[in-house]
């Protein structure tokens, strides 16, 4: 196996001393509240440690998962790419093109065999022989398959590879499949949203670096510490859903107010991600802090369910579709008639047969 | 078929050798009647507020530390449900000690014939294709099937999906998380979860509707008392032919 580059070597190529080095690692153990012992252990692992690479491939996507990456500014994307990680392959960033590219991906695969994560962006669709997403002259779904049998891990970057998203929706002609229904023998990592949060990615890449495992997920394999919680529970605008205090109307006064966008149909309430804390661009605002609901891009099937601007998913029932309580009170009115029908019907039986129970007894 | 008093209603009440001359059965004990006035109590304010959550009232006005309406009206509807949940975990407790009634809303003779044929005569009874209706100590047979996959399994449904979509709020290292937070097994996006805890709402509307439109006709036109059965426990007959 090739020699992987570690933390020090990189550190050493962008011009650190030994001295600051070792500095670092002393006020590293200091501010983790480890003993002075400790300084020597985190250089040795920092001289030790091999940078993880990382093959990123691109399925049926549109690339918002890489332009959130890019912005990413906690860590920096550029330090992901060139300290953190060794980026070996990823057709949208890389300086190669063609052939070169390709071959850049090999070798990765065949050299650091078991040693890399793959971070899949998009999906395959399996629809005549996957033919609706072509890589390298192969469909994509070979290409994910194959980078995918010596992976470490695989990241699913954003609701394509998480759930299918946009091309997987109803009637989803290719059979656009999520990765975790390909690749089934490997750890993986779901990071959701339409894209996902640029500091939510640079965040589990960082993870994976500093710990070695794979964060803790929840059911669904989100990671815990940026899935664990709804938009709604840390939504600044909370209080005035407690408050009883409504957008009613795009244009209305509680909409300058700021008031809650619930009944707007924002999707808060249901949709599990970092928005509401981490924010976007920076942390410069969200969805909401502009005056829009959430949409739930996060969410598995989040274009099956109806509307954006309804909270409900829309029930379809005989080719119409119907919101919930529609339904409830076309079925409450129907069983009504049908009460007061059979209710006058009896009455009539009941006195056509003699008004009492005389021929009881 | 012939009405037979269960030995068990009789021994209770009536001695044995009046058997035939029974006018009244003692069949739901106390408990039974106390839970079935509580769960309808509760049935009706988590339906109200369930509906308030869901379409709230016209925005309240001024600064958001003036109000709580949503506050509000959400602690009732919690606190109703775990009335609700509590109530049926009790009348569960209730159906392994209480009388063998008590155990109706829980099984399904589903391999007596019998019982399969009479859920078709009362549904001619219900269609007026029946002259005369027939006695039944406990639920008709029509009743005790629309009992089991209306109210219980309803029952089991909302009260699962109800403490999930609770336990989102409380947080993933809640007690109603960790036991309930399966239901996002079965409904990955939650707001599934919301639409069909709400469309259960709807059931249950529907259910008290027909429940208690059935249970006066049947109070008249039967040949046993319904409504005053669940205040005092007695089944009154009316007549004593079979």
């Amino acid at each position: 196996m090739a020699e992987l580059e570690t933390f020090y070597d990189v550190i050493r190529r962008q011009g650190i001393s030994r001295r600051s080095f070792l500095k670092f690692c002393s006020l590293a153990a200091a501010s983790m509240g480890l003993g002075p012992a400790f300084a020597p252990k985190i250089a040795h692992a920092m001289e030790t440690k091999p940078r993880i690479p990382v093959v990123w491939i691109h399925g049926l996507e549109c690339t918002c998962c890489s332009e959130s990456f890019i912005r990413s500014a906690h860590p920096l994307a550029k330090d992901v790419i060139l300290s953190m990680i060794s980026l070996d392959y990823d057709p949208v960033i890389m300086a190669a093109a063609g052939d070169q590219a390709e071959a850049a991906l090999e070798d990765t695969i065949t050299k650091y065999k078991g040693n890399y994560i793959l971070a899949v962006e998009g999906n395959p669709p399996l629809n005549e022989d996957g033919m609706f997403c072509i890589v390298g002259g192969k469909p994509f779904v070979e290409q994910l398959r194959h980078a995918a049998k010596d992976a470490m891990a695989v990241i699913s970057w954003g609701s394509c590879a998480s759930w299918g998203c946009v091309q997987a929706a109803a009637p989803n002609p290719t059979q656009a499949t999520p990765v975790h229904k390909v690749i089934t023998d490997k750890p993986i990592i779901k990071v959701p949203g339409c894209p996902p949060i640029a500091e939510v990615m640079t965040g589990i890449v960082t993870y994976l670096l500093t710990f070695g495992t794979l964060p803790e997920m929840d059911r669904q394999g989100r990671p815990k510490m940026f899935y664990s919680q709804r938009i709604h529970d840390k939504c600044y605008r909370r209080p005035h859903f407690d408050a009883g205090q409504f957008v009613e109307q795009w244009d209305d006064e509680a909409a300058r107010k700021g008031y809650c966008l619930y009944k707007m149909g924002c999707k808060g309430p249901t949709t599990y991600n970092a928005c509401s804390t981490t924010r976007w661009n920076e942390g410069v605002s969200f969805p909401i802090q502009s005056g829009h609901g959430c949409i739930g891009c996060s969410e598995d099937g989040f274009w099956d369910k109806g509307s954006f601007y309804d909270r409900l998913t829309t029930i379809p029932q005989f080719g119409v579709e119907s919101t919930a309580d529609t339904v409830g009170l076309t079925a409450a009115g129907a069983a009504g008639a049908a009460i007061a029908t059979h209710a006058a019907i009896s009455a009539v039986k009941r006195a056509r047969a003699g008004g009492t129970n005389d021929k009881s007894e | 078929m012939t009405i037979q008093p269960d030995p068990r209603d009789l021994a209770v009440h009536e001695e044995p050798s009046h058997a035939h001359h029974v006018t009244s059965v003692y069949v739901y004990e106390a408990p039974v009647r106390l839970w079935h006035w509580i769960n309808a109590l509760a049935l009706v304010v988590l339906a109200v507020t369930g509906y308030f959550i869901g379409s709230p009232l016209h925005s309240t006005g001024g600064e958001a530390i003036e109000h709580f309406l949503m506050g509000y009206i959400r602690f009732a509807h919690f606190a109703a449900a775990y009335i609700f949940a509590i109530g049926f975990l009790v009348r569960i407790y209730w159906a392994f000690v209480g009388n063998h009634h008590a155990r109706q809303l829980f099984t399904l003779p589903l391999w007596n014939a019998n019982w399969w044929k009479d859920i078709v005569f009362e549904l001619k009874w219900y269609l007026f294709l029946e002259k005369e209706p027939k006695k039944y100590i406990g639920h008709n047979p029509l009743a005790h099937f629309v009992m089991f996959f209306v109210f219980t399994l309803g029952t089991a449904f909302m009260i699962a999906s109800g403490f999930a979509l609770y336990g989102e709020g409380a947080g993933h290292d809640s007690l109603q998380w960790s036991t309930f937070g399966w239901m996002t097994a079965i409904f990955p996006n939650t707001q599934d979860l919301h639409t069909w805890h709400h469309v259960g709402m709807w059931v249950f509307v529907l259910f008290a509707m027909i429940h208690i439109y059935a249970a006066i006709r049947e109070d008249i036109m039967s040949r046993q008392s319904m409504v005053s059965t669940m205040i005092s426990g007695e089944r009154m007959f009316k007549d004593n032919r079979p």
